[in-house]
């Protein structure tokens, strides 16, 4: 299935980009962009579909390029690549009809969520009794008297499955049409999780990010372990509740001592403190990094994570008082919307990036061979 | 009117690596940088490494690199033509380079691809020069060090190689300049060389010099070199000395630094606009062949070569940044070039036949020579047949210019009488010809700039603190 996709005019601008880089070569120590860029001799918009995934955005390579704008070559490989990131979201998406939705992302998931929180708690006062959204408890079952657990099973199993399938299919076109070659091994996919879960690109070659000057600062790179390790540590706390449900039958809400609120929290409070220094740095963010246009996606995504992670809080803190029904239907209003938004909006940034460095990994590991 | 003690004129490796130095030894330090902040740091900002010696390999220098082994490439390099009293100093000093640049902050790296291998005896800074800078910048900004951009020595006052003051001319390239003078008890020049001033080098070349492109900064203008000279500083070198190569003719005029290179001319024939092959093109590997080409192509009608190559060897070579001009016949190539397609055709046919020996090899001087035909391919000659053809554009590319001051080993300038200055040091390209008299060896001009940048801070700084 390799369909030959007509070249965009950001894909064309980016081969016209690399093909100076290409022939300058100073930033091969900065990231893993630029030695892939270096195993292609003329570069087709596909391949820089899968170089713009390997690209941190760390902004290291603009302010240390010799033709960077003003020069008249205006090289702005971070912003143009960020800029091309958002088009391959898009470009390979499942089903290709949401294809629209990736360009006005924050419009889209905001609509998204306000219907879904308003689905909640209509549904929670028709389905039960309009009390149920005043109602308290933090006792064994108590969630599950707002909302019958069967029904929310029902519902969050199949929204989650169909996000994982179609982010699956989408990743499969992304990976296919950026070229297969030969069979991966579990070496490169474990050099790929390694280069992910430390960010290793996100660091300018050992300087450090340069987000809002050519001064280094690693903010950016710790505010994104803060996210996407409390996001690591909220899936492990929901997988815990399931198997608390499942295999000893014990019921939501649990203690506080329990291993699924101790996760969810430590998550919550990294899914609080992330996003905020994500979102602070994407302000602070030097002009020449920014894309020219934006379709909000960071930022859509970015406060979805908030939402989810203060509302789970805050249903925490008050599932005794008689503001649990309505604090319920919020936080489950809101990961539902984030489940539904996940194949079309920011999240897939992380398995397209994974990948990629699967992809490059793989790469070096075949010219070591050699 | 602004006081400091030491005056820098030129923000670039040399004249960082002077300011901080200075800085640290306790001196107030100003630099003055021509250029608007975005295009500072002069010819540094397009270089990527340092020649330093060492001893032993550390990882990222593959190898030993001894002072000896430097002493005998540069001397070989020059022919001679350097002052072997600073030339030792420069090589001895080098050794302290990697270190005294890593504490300010500069990052290396491994020499991983391109095409030079001098992964042995060049520091190659991760992310190129530029960010070298940057570092430097940080450093010395975090030192108390003044920075003016767009800041222009538009006079000296130099009183019998005495340095008083120099006046500023602020944003000298906006509608509204602004004059200052700024005093100052010692001065280091370390403004480059003046090969952005078509003019001077029209002085040197005659009006060729009008088509040669300048691969760095337009603010390379000599200004400082011009006012010393002025002021009685004794020069080093010949104006009509300069590292010439020949890179692809679309470069733009100014500042295309690395991505204008073009290193093709082996795996085919380089002909000038009358379609003659000129020299032996298959003569020697790069960097020689390097060096030597913009010279060659400096002398050829309009200054300007023609490489014409086919299929066989489009791959072997790091393409530049433009795509060469492509067709499936020499007629229809030779139209797209602008050059008579019937001359074409026969100086090809002419080469193809006297092309002799099979096994090419392009990395080591292979058998595939040429007979009977003048100028000979002594190496790499392999008949031009198989479509589609190629060609690429050749102009000299200037880097830069050896016309300098002469300086003692305390980096103090000598006065045209021979004594040395009392205030007056130099840095960098303005003093590089003492050290390179001609010839070039790659990276060797950072290496200058930083032994030279630290000497000149040092004895600057220890001379105004008595």
């Amino acid at each position: 299935m390799n369909t030959i996709i007509p070249i965009t005019e950001i894909q064309t601008e980016a081969v016209r980009q690399m093909g100076v880089c290409n022939a300058c070569r100073y930033c091969e120590g900065v990231c893993a962009v630029f030695p892939a860029m270096e195993l292609r001799r003329s570069l087709s918009g596909q391949d820089v579909d899968y170089l713009a995934n390997l690209c941190h955005s760390c902004g290291a390579c603009h302010f240390d390029c010799q033709y960077a704008k003003p020069h008249e070559f205006a090289i702005e490989i971070p912003a143009l690549m960020s800029q091309l990131r958002e088009e391959t979201y898009s470009r390979y998406v499942w089903p290709s009809a949401l294809a629209p939705v990736f360009a006005r992302n924050g419009l889209w998931i905001s609509i998204i969520t306000a219907i879904t929180v308003a689905l909640f708690i209509i549904g929670f006062i028709s389905f039960t009794e309009p009390s149920v959204l005043f109602a308290s408890g933090s006792e064994e079952g108590a969630f599950y008297r707002a909302m019958p657990h069967n029904a929310m099973v029902a519902i969050f199993g199949s929204v989650f499955l169909f996000s994982i399938l179609a982010m699956s299919l989408g990743v499969r076109r992304y990976w296919r049409s950026t070229g297969a070659q030969g069979s991966m091994t579990w070496r490169s996919l474990w050099q790929a999780a390694k280069d992910a879960g430390q960010l290793r690109y996100l660091d300018g070659g050992g300087m450090g990010c340069m987000h809002e000057s050519e001064e280094p600062s690693n903010s950016r790179r710790v505010a994104h372990h803060f996210t996407f390790y409390g996001f690591l540590l909220c899936l492990a706390s929901t997988s815990v509740a399931t198997i608390m449900h499942y295999v000893f039958g014990v019921q939501a809400p649990y203690p506080w001592w329990s291993p699924t609120v101790v996760l969810g929290t430590l998550g919550g409070i990294g899914l609080i403190v992330g996003p905020i220094g994500l979102l602070k740095a994407k302000r602070e963010k030097h002009d020449a990094l920014k894309p020219e246009r934006s379709s909000g996606m960071d930022v859509a995504f970015l406060y979805m994570l908030l939402a989810t992670s203060i509302t789970g809080l805050l249903l925490l803190v008050f599932r005794a008082t008689p503001a649990m029904g309505l604090l319920l239907a919020l936080h489950l209003g809101i990961v539902f919307s984030l489940f539904l938004s996940m194949p079309y909006g920011k999240f897939v940034h992380g398995l397209y990036r994974y990948a990629a460095l699967m992809r490059h990994a793989h790469e070096q590991a075949q010219i070591n061979k050699h | 009117m602004d006081h400091f003690h030491i005056v820098i004129a030129g923000g670039g490796n040399a004249g960082l690596c002077a300011a901080i130095s200075a800085a640290r030894a306790g001196a107030s330090v100003c630099v003055l940088e021509a250029a608007p902040k975005d295009w500072r740091g002069g010819n540094t900002r397009h270089t990527r490494n340092m020649r330093v010696a060492h001893d032993e390999g550390n990882g990222i220098l593959t190898g030993p690199y001894p002072v000896d082994e430097y002493m005998d490439d540069l001397t070989r390099v020059t022919n001679g033509n350097t002052d072997t009293e600073l030339a030792s100093l420069t090589l001895e000093k080098s050794s302290e380079l990697w270190d005294f640049l890593a504490q300010q902050g500069v990052h290396y790296q491994p020499s991983l691809g391109g095409t030079l291998s001098l992964g042995r005896t060049n520091a190659f800074f991760l992310g190129g020069g530029r960010s070298m800078l940057n570092a430097l910048y940080r450093t010395a900004q975090a030192l108390g060090v003044s920075v003016f951009y767009d800041a222009k020595v538009s006079a000296l006052d130099i009183e019998n190689g005495f340095f008083e003051s120099a006046e500023v001319t602020h944003n000298w390239q906006s509608s509204n300049p602004r004059k200052s003078v700024i005093h100052g008890r010692a001065f280091i020049a370390a403004a480059g060389g003046f090969e952005a001033n078509i003019e001077w080098l029209k002085e040197a070349w005659g009006p060729a010099a009008e088509n040669f492109l300048i691969r760095g900064t337009p603010y390379n203008r000599g200004d400082v070199l011009k006012q010393l000279i002025d002021a009685g500083v004794q020069s080093v070198g010949d104006a009509k000395q300069c590292h010439a190569v020949a890179i692809d003719g679309r470069a733009p005029k100014f500042d295309g630094g690395i991505v204008t290179r073009l290193d093709c001319v082996p795996f085919g024939i380089v002909l000038n606009n009358r379609c003659e092959r000129f020299y032996d093109e298959g003569e020697d590997f790069w960097p020689k062949r390097y060096a030597i080409w913009g010279r060659l192509v400096a002398a050829q009608p309009d200054q300007v070569g023609h490489v014409i190559i086919d299929s066989k060897s489009i791959e072997l070579f790091m393409p530049s940044v433009f795509p060469p001009l492509q067709a499936d016949t020499l007629e229809e190539l030779a139209t797209l070039i602008g050059i008579d397609a019937m001359s074409l055709n026969k100086t090809v046919a002419s080469f193809n036949q006297a092309c002799r020996g099979k096994q090419f090899d392009h990395t080591v001087h292979d058998d595939c020579h040429t007979e009977g035909i003048e100028p000979p391919k002594t190496h790499w000659a392999r008949a031009i047949d198989t479509p589609p053809y190629y060609a690429y554009t050749l102009r000299p590319g200037i880097t830069f210019t050896y016309l300098g001051v002469k300086v003692d080993r305390d980096a103090r300038m000598i006065m045209s009488d021979g004594t040395p200055s009392a205030n007056l040091y130099a840095a960098g390209e303005i003093m590089a010809g003492n050290v390179l008299g001609e010839g070039y060896l790659a990276g060797i001009g950072m290496t200058i700039g930083s032994v030279f940048g630290r000497i000149a801070g040092d004895t600057a700084a220890k001379r105004v603190s008595n």
